[in-house]
């Protein structure tokens, strides 16, 4: 595939692909894990006031195996890390990670702590950071925004 | 009395069942070590500490006034009324009472954030039942509240609003007119949300006679707020201790005798309406004045010393929220210890889930309104 990324293989295998990935990024279903205090604005963007159903992130999965988004909403500490890369593990390809506050960023307010993991990137691969604490739901809206223009512009890479 | 009950019997095969820590009716992080007998819940083991932040401690590195964000974030749907909770504690130990117009104030943000609260609630309570309506109703409610204290506070959900002394800043008459607008019109929106509820077969009969709570059982596991007073006991530290200006409000205490879900349901529902006759009197009765104490200027506030130990007691959405302060006269706590409502709230949970069907187990869980950032800590 790589020949083919770089824009030799012809214009139909780039154009497929980049049919794909525009497909891919308006279904992200993104995972129930709600962890703390971010999963509660997490639930407000699927709510009526901004509804994420418009970006395509239809519905909120609550098996790994059926979602393909997810957004890591809350401290994450030493306890939950090895839980948190298993669901992560169990979700299928491709798939993409939203780190949504600043505990899950660097650690937050309790990056003094001795029971939290400073940042979540320690542990699975992030694709968009949103700071706050709590970020506000148009924060995290853009970001799903910003992770879809990250998808699209794979393929064309 | 026996509590425990008595112990199943082991030397059977029980089928175990290991449910969360993420699961999408645990509310956040609980993990149920569950033993069945067919679909019959024999035994259950609630596993907590996933969402454990060592809140406690951090408080014991920071000044006075700082350590207010740990507490916003320990019952993050009711912020306020944890803040208020810390407050009523740390202004004991530092002697700096808030001034009559900051009290007036905290009560009305204090009630609003509790029927935030409980909205929350309703809503995730419906989800784990399978309806999927009521969550929305309540969280286009639930935008409303948070508008207002994004006009006090600057923040939606962890406002970090009230200081030590007062509060951060006052309230001038458009946000009164807000509140007083929302007053009016929120009674009828509540009536909608509940009616969904209630008008729903499925949900009487999944909830009714389902998880009896006996009174001398709640008392002795030490459940309080909405859960306690479903089971018959009328305990509410709002009447029972009056802190701030409660003794000058005039409410009741919704009290349930049937002891089962559907009561804590009742319960809660009828809180917000009381709720709202608190806020509807306190927006009339707000003195002019102060909003802080001036011996806590944002200049001077690090270099309060406390002395002393201090215990306050407030009625968060859950249940009664102490705060326990050591102070050893220098500008940070010695110790600070939390009694989480949340945390003996779930506790009773063994109890209330053995012989139910395993459908009914989280809709008794669903009722005992958990939040980790409170249990956990």
């Amino acid at each position: 595939m790589a020949e083919v990324k770089s824009g030799e293989g012809g214009a139909l295998t780039t154009t497929v692909d980049q049919a794909m990935e525009w497909a891919r990024s308006n279904s992200l279903w993104p995972l129930t894990f709600g962890l703390a205090c971010c999963a509660i604005e997490m639930m407000a963007i699927q709510a009526s006031n901004l509804d994420i159903s418009r970006f395509g992130s239809e519905i909120f999965r609550n098996s790994p195996r059926q979602s393909d988004l997810m957004i890591v909403s809350g401290t994450v500490t030493k306890k939950m890390a090895p839980r948190l890369r298993r669901i992560y593990d169990e979700m299928p390809y491709p798939k993409y990670v939203i780190a949504m506050g600043v505990c899950v960023i660097q650690g937050g307010p309790y990056h003094l702590g001795y029971s939290v993991v400073l940042g979540v990137d320690r542990v699975v691969p992030v694709d968009v950071y949103v700071p706050g604490c709590p970020p506000t739901p148009e924060a995290l809206t853009y970001g799903i925004m910003l992770l879809q223009k990250k998808i699209r512009n794979e393929a064309e890479r | 009395m026996v509590v425990e009950g008595e112990k199943i019997d082991q030397s059977k095969e029980w089928v175990e069942l290991n449910i969360g820590p993420q699961h999408p009716s645990t509310h956040g992080v609980l993990r149920l070590r569950v033993k069945l007998d067919g679909e019959t819940v024999k035994e259950v083991e609630p596993i907590i500490g996933y969402l454990h932040r060592n809140a406690e401690k951090l408080c014991e590195m920071d000044y006075y006034c700082d350590s207010l964000i740990y507490f916003d974030r320990m019952d993050y749907v009711g912020a306020m009324n944890m803040e208020l909770g810390y407050l009523e504690a740390a202004e004991k130990v530092l002697g700096i009472p808030p001034p009559e117009r900051a009290q007036w104030i905290r009560v009305i943000m204090a009630e609003l954030n509790r029927i935030a609260a409980h909205l929350v609630w309703a809503g995730a309570f419906g989800l784990d039942l399978g309806m999927l309506t009521p969550f929305f109703y309540c969280f286009i409610e639930r935008e409303k509240i948070l508008r207002i204290f994004t006009a006090v506070s600057g923040s939606r959900q962890q406002t970090n609003y009230m200081s030590i002394g007062g509060v951060y800043q006052d309230i001038d008459d458009q946000i009164i007119y807000d509140i007083d607008q929302f007053t009016e019109e929120f009674p009828k929106k509540l009536e909608e949300i509940f009616n969904t509820f209630v008008k729903n077969d499925i949900f009487i009969s999944r909830n009714k006679g389902v998880g009896i709570l006996e009174p001398e059982v709640a008392i002795e596991y030490g459940v309080t707020g909405p859960m306690l007073r479903a089971s018959g006991v009328e305990y509410d530290v709002r009447k029972a201790e009056p802190y701030l200006v409660y003794d000058k409000l005039n409410f009741d205490i919704p009290v349930s005798f049937k002891k089962d879900n559907l009561a804590r349901f009742l319960v809660r529902f009828e809180e917000m309406r009381q709720s709202i006759r608190i806020i509807k009197q306190a927006i009339k009765k707000i003195p002019d004045g102060p909003y802080f104490n001036p011996k806590a200027k944002k200049s001077l506030m690090i270099r309060l010393r406390g002395e002393g130990e201090a215990y306050a007691r407030t009625e968060s959405s859950k249940g009664e929220f102490g705060v326990y302060i050591v102070a050893d006269g220098s500008v940070k706590p010695y110790r600070v210890h939390v009694r989480s409502p949340a945390m003996r709230n779930l506790s009773v949970l063994p109890y209330l889930a053995k012989d139910v069907m395993i459908a009914d187990l989280f809709s008794i869980s669903g009722t005992t309104d958990l939040v980790f950032g409170e249990v956990d800590r």
